[in-house]
């Protein structure tokens, strides 16, 4: 494989185009609140992203002491129930994980990685930060609004999003509307920002094939989601039509309550198709950063080359552009066309081919390596096995038969939030655990670390492994209580007051987690500039952490793949990608 | 090491736990057996897939982990291996895709003898709908909905008269017979769920949508809402008796047509 040893270093050409000056910050507010340095808008991101997500942690609290505890906390009724949901999925899919994925990680590691001093179009990327931002005050808005947030679902499906029996129907819906609205836009700014950067700003020597596949994992997720998005966008514009103005995109002839609306000839199931269009490539949007850093996490950790660089690469170029024909495996049962079962069922289940190899290659890398087990590796090890587990429960639901039966119950939200909650949060903390030293120049505390490590795992897989079972039951989820159902046997209660608890117990330890943060940026062991002993250009800078323009006076010049651990007859286990030959011993 | 014990905890408890949990299917009550032996043969290959995965993860982990002196070995690409599990992988999925694709090839396919009913959502209950001696359903829109023509039937559709409707009361059905259930909502997506039957549809305002299943037990059953329909979503319940052809004739003697409904005695 050419891509693995190193070229001669006159072989890598001179640069083509001279380097820009950089944009250079004066003042205090433009070095940290305006800031253009895209670190610097990462860890904006990054922060606001966390802070809303505990928002949408104890919400999750909130849900399971009810399903637990049905009817003893005066404070939860039906209609803030609905609210609790929505805002927790809805907060948890695009303002956490996708604001954390994309713009935390993709900004912190991005131009540091292709060797970059910063992204291609600074200016732009500091306002995506600004308009994330605004995004999210206006949804926590709705908290204030007359009336509450939206309690539609965080599938927002029109007519029932509208109109009088759900909850926030009056100004709710409305600022939900505006906030997705404006986060998109925001998106866009920082998507083509990642795109660019990845495509026109690599250093010398970085080709494509030369990328870490966290660089592959979050460029694909982005292209997907400057994709994906617009439909969003169009159903959400079209909705706060039918709602403020009238207009029937969506809306067919209804009447509610006894009361003949004016609405006719809108097509709901129209809105569900965007909207899935959209959703279900989300999942992958937030997938595949995951597989990319967990692949680096795997690699550096067990001091092995990731096994099978080059087919990680096409699987994850493959899912992402699989991932478009989809969509309707969310509608097996919303009545389109019948015959749409047997399409989207097949191409469902092929995805499964690209998941499965990524899968054995991550398990293969681990073979034969040498495993430290550090907290981002146990972090990466849960991954796998929570990813894994999600995974496998998408064949039940890919296959429109099997869907049937399943859909709209518990399964469901047990599959999901096992593939798309837990695995993504787990790379999430691998990531934190891992990048922190190059961060804040600082470890974090290793104990602490391994307590959050624990009782994340066990008690997520606790969480919502049983939970399947319930669903396959017949559980129906988004129900605010189960009242008395003949087919339900007061076993599934004592099992919902087991889950809360495991609920609450992994809620707590997040708190760990965030002191952790927090305390290890005093207190932490100085990490030096490569604590992983890692071989990414962002171990690599003069400083840590780097300082604006990341590289000093020259650009790194890459020679080699990210992934050059334990190559025989090295000194060390590890070649940087920036270093040209390697001393051989002896 | 705890993690190579948590990773085997893992693997053998969630089979333990699968095998010796009290939750599972409810136990059928209509033909769609098929769908259970598909979900069957999935926990075969998906269980075997997980627990193999997980024990060869727990292995790797134990036979290589960190010890002085150890050194990983440098192996970028294996192409043969790579290929040989993506071919492996993708017979497994042609084996639960295949059953799976024939079972919905007869779940699209409305026996011709199937006879109709009609469920009816509206915000948060349930109304149905039973052909009557002409065996045809009589037309229907919502701008025809009014306080006593609950589900807008056309008034001017002859085949609607004898049509027999049920609001706020049991619907039934013969057993052993093949129905075609015809769903319509009145105002939000609404799903028709009865978890011993096993199928479900959506209710989806402004269209028909459609299913069938055959009873095969007579029994009470829990109609539940499985579509998201706004606050009293929990509480849209109804309930499906399956009685013996007798019973339902008895039944359906009693029940009141659209005609005697809408001209009430006086
Ligand atoms: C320990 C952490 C978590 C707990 C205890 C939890 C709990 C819950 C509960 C109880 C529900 C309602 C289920 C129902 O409909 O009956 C729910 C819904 C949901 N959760 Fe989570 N969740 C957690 C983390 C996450 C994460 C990390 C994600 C990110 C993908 C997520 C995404 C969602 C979504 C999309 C919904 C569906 C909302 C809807 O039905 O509209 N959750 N969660
Ligand atoms: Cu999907
Ligand atoms: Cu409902």
């Amino acid at each position: 494989m050419s891509e693995v040893t190193a070229d001669t270093v006159g072989s890598i050409g001179p640069a083509e185009v001279p380097e820009v000056e950089l944009y250079h910050a004066h003042t205090w507010l433009t070095k940290y609140v305006f800031c253009q340095d895209a670190k610097v808008i990462a860890i904006q991101y990054s922060l606001t992203a966390m802070a809303i997500g505990l928002v949408a942690l104890v919400l999750s609290w909130l849900m399971r002491l009810q399903l637990a505890f049905p009817g003893e906390f005066s404070l939860i009724q039906s209609d803030n129930y609905y609210q609790f949901i929505t805002m927790h999925g809805m907060i948890m899919v695009i303002y956490l994980l996708t604001a954390l994925f994309l713009g935390g990680f993709g900004n912190y590691l991005i131009p540091l990685m292709v060797g970059a001093r910063d992204m291609a179009f600074p200016y732009v990327n500091m306002l995506s930060y600004w308009i994330y931002l605004l995004a999210v005050l206006i949804l926590v808005a709705g908290f204030f609004a007359p009336g509450g947030p939206t309690g539609a679902g965080w599938t927002l499906y029109p007519p029932q999003a509208i109109l009088s029996g759900t909850p926030g129907h009056e100004w709710g819906i409305i600022l939900m509307m505006a906030s997705l609205i404006l986060f998109i836009i925001g998106f866009t700014m920082g998507g083509l920002n990642y795109v660019v950067t990845v495509l026109q700003c690599r250093t010398r020597g970085m080709t494509l094939m030369r990328l870490p596949l966290t660089v592959w994992g979050i460029f694909t997720a982005t292209v997907m989601a400057l994709l994906a998005f617009p439909a969003l966008f169009v159903g959400c514009v079209m909705m706060t039509l039918d709602r403020m103005l009238g207009t029937s995109f969506f809306m067919p002839s209804i009447v509610e309550l006894g009361q003949q609306l004016t609405y006719s000839g809108g097509s709901p199931i129209l809105f569900q198709h965007l909207f899935w269009f959209f959703g279900h490539p989300e999942v992958y949007i937030v997938a595949l950063p995951a597989f990319g850093i967990v692949s680096d996490l795997i690699s550096t950790h067990a001091r092995k080359n990731i096994f099978g660089y080059r087919m990680m690469v096409w699987a994850i170029v493959g899912i992402g552009a699989l991932s478009f024909i989809v969509w309707a495996h969310h509608m097996y049962v919303s009545g389109m066309d019948s015959y749409f079962g047997f399409f989207f069922a097949t191409t469902t289940l092929i995805i499964a081919v690209p998941t499965a190899i990524k899968v054995y290659n991550w398990v293969l890398t681990l073979w034969r390596g040498d495993i430290h087990l550090t907290v981002p590796m146990l972090f990466a090890l849960a991954f796998i096995v929570t990813f894994v587990n999600g995974g496998l429960t998408g064949l039940f639901l890919g296959n429109v038969v099997v869907d049937v039966p399943l859909s709209a119950t518990l399964f469901v939200v047990a599959h999901f939030h096992m593939v798309m909650g837990v695995a993504p949060i787990m790379t999430v903390f691998g990531g934190i655990y891992h990048w922190y030293p190059k961060v804040t120049g600082r470890m974090l505390n290793e104990t602490l670390g391994r307590v959050h490590f624990w009782v994340t795992f066990v008690g997520a897989y606790a969480i919502f492994f049983p939970m399947h079972y319930l669903g396959l039951l017949g559980v129906p989820r988004r129900y605010y209580e189960l009242g008395d159902t003949a087919f339900i046997p007061p076993s599934a209660a004592t099992l919902n007051v087991f889950i809360t608890v495991a609920a609450l117990i992994v809620g707590a330890a997040q708190m760990v987690f965030l002191f952790n943060l927090f305390w290890s940026l005093s207190r932490g062991k100085e990490s030096g500039p490569n604590p992983w002993r890692a071989n990414t250009l962002e171990w690599q800078t003069p400083q840590t952490p780097p300082g604006h323009g990341n590289w000093g006076k020259e650009l790194p010049v890459v020679y080699r793949w990210p992934y050059d651990y334990s190559v025989p007859g090295a000194e060390q286990d590890f070649i940087p990608q920036n270093q040209p030959a390697f001393a051989k011993v002896g | 090491m705890p993690i190579v014990i948590a990773l085997v905890l893992i693997a053998v408890g969630s089979v333990a736990f699968h095998l010796w949990n009290p939750w599972w299917l409810t136990p059928i009550a209509s033909n769609w057996q098929y769908i259970d032996a598909t979900i069957a043969i999935t926990f075969w290959i998906t269980g075997v897939v997980f627990t193999a995965v997980i024990l060869f993860m727990a292995y790797c982990v134990f036979r290589f982990r960190h010890i002085p002196g150890r050194q990983a070995a440098y192996e970028p690409e294996n192409k043969k291996l790579e290929w040989w599990l993506a071919i492996v992988t993708g017979v497994g999925v042609a084996a639960m895709l295949t059953p799976g694709l024939f079972v919905w090839s007869q779940f699209v396919t409305v026996p011709a003898n199937a006879t109709e009913f009609e469920a009816v959502g509206q915000q948060w209950n349930w109304a149905f709908r039973l052909p009557g001696k002409s065996g045809r359903l009589g037309t229907s829109d919502v701008k025809y909905i009014s306080s006593d023509n609950p589900l807008g039937v056309n008034p001017n559709d002859p085949n609607g008269k004898d049509n027999i409707v049920i609001v706020g009361d049991d619907l039934h059905l013969p057993v052993g017979k093949p129905v075609k259930v015809l769903l319509r909502s009145v105002d939000v997506v609404h799903d028709f769920y009865v978890p011993e039957f096993r199928a479900k549809m959506d209710l989806m305002p402004g269209m028909v949508t459609r299913f069938w299943f055959t009873p095969i037990r007579t029994g009470e059953f829990e109609i539940l809402c499985a579509g998201f329909c706004g606050v009293g979503h929990p509480q849209m319940r109804g309930k499906v008796v399956v009685d013996t052809e007798s019973d339902y004739q008895t039944w359906l003697g009693k029940q009141q047509t659209f005609a005697q409904l809408s001209t009430p005695a006086k």
